[in-house]
């Protein structure tokens, strides 16, 4: 009988103690559906890393007290395996997606999720977008289950050509993008924010080639070098701009390029010491941003032989984790209303996701190709080189507005 | 001007490079009566060999036996496989060689995995070849390897000189197709073998009547039509990019050139490639689109005929289509193709 009395009492405080963190101890799968194959692969793969990486660091220690546990899919960079890999991991019971490489792919998970959500109440997943950065996404198609943990390509395109605005020897622009809704994008804003803010400046190009199909850019630098063009404004990642830097290498262009991913995967090879002082990049992040993350990528180098560039990880991770720890559960559901406004302190100061449009909010580095040294030590690829800091934008000077109407279930 | 020059350059070595590779299909076709769909497979087989003995022997050894290599394991397919298979008619022989192109790649997969390897040409074949100067005071004039600083900066603002190096892979890479490709034409018409390879192309029977081991010339013909896939692998894989979806990327466009050179001739090959080359390379160039065609013609075009996305696409977006227009069109109106002799 006594036994029995301890047996209920003890049980009586192991619920009490579950209901306060009920989370605790609890294991989060997330399926990472990316290309891990193709030309795209290198980048998926070292992403793939990261976000192992920081699941698993970051589960000893978080304000949840949840362990984080990554599955990788490989979708080929083709919408419809995307949508496979989906079925898979809901299948196995994974509630939380990840995706970033193509707002192809990402536009496609988009209106999965959205359906599936809607059909199967009580199994809702939640895709948790870290670099899919058409402003769509947050805008005419935004949705409830969606969380954009980059800055779009709005926000982007603001810094850049504020940048860019005082830049004198900026006269005549190329712009060169895949032929896909991401490049699409990066044109029509960067077209838009230079007539607005340096209307002097010439549009003398404009190309959308294929995505993740050409091997060889040579023919498109000779035409970038006959339309004269100083300075060339790219979305291009992964193979396709790391083809493009060393074409134009080859070629013997001397123009300047003002690009979204130059550390990425490849591009710091490509470029070697050639780029010089000609290459920008406009970012999150950088590869010089002190402190903790410092240690984070030197562990990274030390363990995978490999550069981490994918910040929005980090942000992917605290947030979940703040938000579990504030709904005290790991139910999507309960996460998702969580998450929304919520505020991080992460490597790049405050980040706040939104609530209108659930697109984070966050400070933006404008960094410049150039010899590693002392200040900027970090040499992405054994090249070097680096990325040094040349401009800070606070995450007002960022931020753009949002015209998403959400529709908030229940 | 210079881009004129350095854009056919640039196509000129595409179109080789294509036909370093379709020589040795358009031969295997003569043969065998059917595409080799492998043919490509060899071509990654190349490159990744070349990949492997670059790292072990170097590049110089790498482009000599790897060719060799993969020309052993061509003569080894035929030998074993599509000979056993020969007596059944065409359509075994091209489901062989189609399922052959898969497990290849599939293979290559396993052992050099799936993402693209670092194979980077010699150092003797880093930089330029030479650099044509456009100086618009002193016109067009060349360099060879790499110009000085000071010939390509003007000192006075108004004068405008344009540098464009032209890479030393490239030229390497039509001068090894031009050696090839005479060597190709001296053995088969300047030697014993070559006579007896081309009369038993043709006239089979005939051949091994005289006394002629005609099914030993068949494999040597196979061997050596993949093994020049191999060294267009190496030079390929090292000038552009060393990944599993290479074979795929010529591959289709190979059988391009074969069927518009016309099956089975060399000549339209060489013909065909270089054709496909150039006019992709110089397609890129071009933003004309319908759009500008009908308001050169005088045509007033709406607003929404103006956002019709299928009009304001440019000839340099459809460049990628536009070897298998070629193909389509020339089976319409000349199905033996631009040299062919057979009506197939």
């Amino acid at each position: 009988m006594k036994f029995a009395r301890n047996l209920i009492a003890t049980a009586v405080l192991a619920s009490a103690a579950l209901s306060a963190f009920a989370q605790a101890g609890e294991t989060v799968k997330i399926a990472l559906i990316d290309p891990q194959s193709g030309l795209m692969g290198p980048l998926g793969l070292n992403q793939l890393k990261t976000f192992q990486f920081f699941g698993e660091t970051l589960s000893k220690n978080n304000p949840a007290g949840v362990k984080f546990e990554v599955v990788g899919f490989d979708n080929k960079l083709s919408p419809a395996e995307s949508l496979n890999a989906l079925k898979a991991a809901m299948d196995q019971g994974i509630r939380y997606i990840a995706q970033g490489n193509g707002s192809s792919v990402a536009g496609a998970l988009i209106d999965a999720v959205n359906k599936h959500n809607e059909r199967n109440p009580g199994k809702e997943v939640l895709f948790l977008n870290y670099a899919a950065v058409d402003p769509d996404f947050t805008n005419s198609k935004c949705s409830y289950w969606h969380f954009r943990f980059d800055a779009d390509t709005s926000m982007k395109m603001e810094a850049l050509t504020t940048f860019m605005k005082d830049q004198p020897d900026v006269k005549k622009v190329y712009l060169f993008n895949q032929n896909y809704s991401h490049g699409q994008q990066v044109a029509k804003f960067a077209k838009e924010n230079l007539s607005r803010k340096r209307p002097d400046i010439q549009i003398v190009g404009e190309e959308l080639h294929p995505l993740a199909q050409v091997r060889d850019f040579a023919p498109y630098i000779a035409k970038i070098k006959a339309s004269g063009a100083d300075t060339v404004i790219t979305g291009n990642w992964g193979s396709d701009l790391a083809l493009l830097v060393k074409a134009a290498n080859e070629g013997g262009y001397n123009g300047k390029f003002y690009t979204y991913y130059t550390g990425v995967t490849g591009t710091p090879t490509a470029l070697g010491t050639g780029g010089a002082g000609r290459v920008y990049q406009i970012a999150y992040a950088h590869y010089n941003m002190g402190g903790q993350m410092d240690k984070w990528m030197a562990e990274f180098k030390k363990r995978y032989n490999d550069d981490m560039f994918t910040g929005s990880v980090i942000h992917v991770y605290n947030s979940l984790s703040e938000a579990m720890k504030k709904a005290k559960s790991t139910d999507p559901v309960k996460v998702a209303a969580a998450l929304e406004g919520l505020k991080t302190n992460s490597f790049n100061g405050e980040v706040e996701l939104r609530k209108t449009d659930h697109q984070i909010q966050q400070a933006l580095y404008l960094t410049v190709w150039q010899k590693a040294d002392k200040k900027y030590p970090y040499s992405p690829e054994n090249t070097g080189m680096t990325l040094a800091p040349v401009k800070t934008f606070e995450s007002y000077v960022s931020s753009t507005p949002t015209s998403c109407q959400m529709k908030r279930p229940g | 001007m210079e881009f004129f020059f350095i854009s056919m350059l640039n196509g000129l070595s595409y179109g080789l490079l294509l036909f370093m590779l379709s020589s040795g299909l358009t031969l295997i076709f003569s043969m065998m009566g059917v595409l080799n769909f492998a043919h490509a497979s060899f071509y990654m087989i190349g490159a990744y060999i070349g990949y492997s003995l670059n790292s072990v022997l170097g590049f110089w050894v790498a482009l000599f036996v790897a060719p060799i290599l993969v020309g052993i394991l061509g003569a080894g397919f035929e030998r074993l496989c599509l000979r056993r298979v020969h007596k059944f008619g065409h359509v075994p022989e091209l489901l062989v060689t189609f399922g052959l192109s898969y497990i290849v790649l599939e293979m290559a997969q396993l052992v050099w995995g799936r993402t693209a390897v670092e194979f980077a040409p010699p150092a003797a074949l880093q930089g330029p070849a030479f650099t044509l100067i456009q100086n618009s005071l002193n016109g067009l004039s060349l360099v060879w390897g790499a110009a000085a600083p000071e010939l390509c900066t003007a000192a006075d603002a108004a004068v405008r000189v344009v540098c464009s190096p032209f890479p030393a892979t490239r030229g390497f890479m039509m001068m090894v197709a031009l050696m090839m490709m005479v060597g190709l034409w001296l053995l088969l018409k300047r030697t014993r073998v070559g006579l007896v390879i081309q009369a038993a192309l043709t006239h089979p029977e005939a051949v091994e009547a005289l006394g002629h081991n005609v099914p030993f010339v068949f494999m040597l013909v196979f061997g050596v039509g993949t093994g020049l896939a191999g060294l267009a692998g190496v030079i390929g894989g090292s000038t552009f990019v060393t990944e599993p979806a290479m074979a795929a990327t010529v591959g289709s466009v190979i059988f391009v050139v074969v069927v518009v050179g016309g099956m089975g001739s060399l000549a339209g090959a060489f013909l065909a490639s270089v054709l496909i080359g150039v006019v992709q390379t110089f397609a890129v160039a071009f933003d004309y689109s319908m759009l500008m065609l009908l308001q050169n013609l005088g045509v007033h075009a709406s607003a929404a005929m103006q956002d019709n996305s299928l009009l304001k696409l440019t000839l340099s977006q459809v460049a990628p289509i536009l070897p298998y227009l070629f193909l389509v069109l020339i089976l319409i109106f000349r199905p033996k193709g631009l040299l062919g002799t057979r009506e197939t």
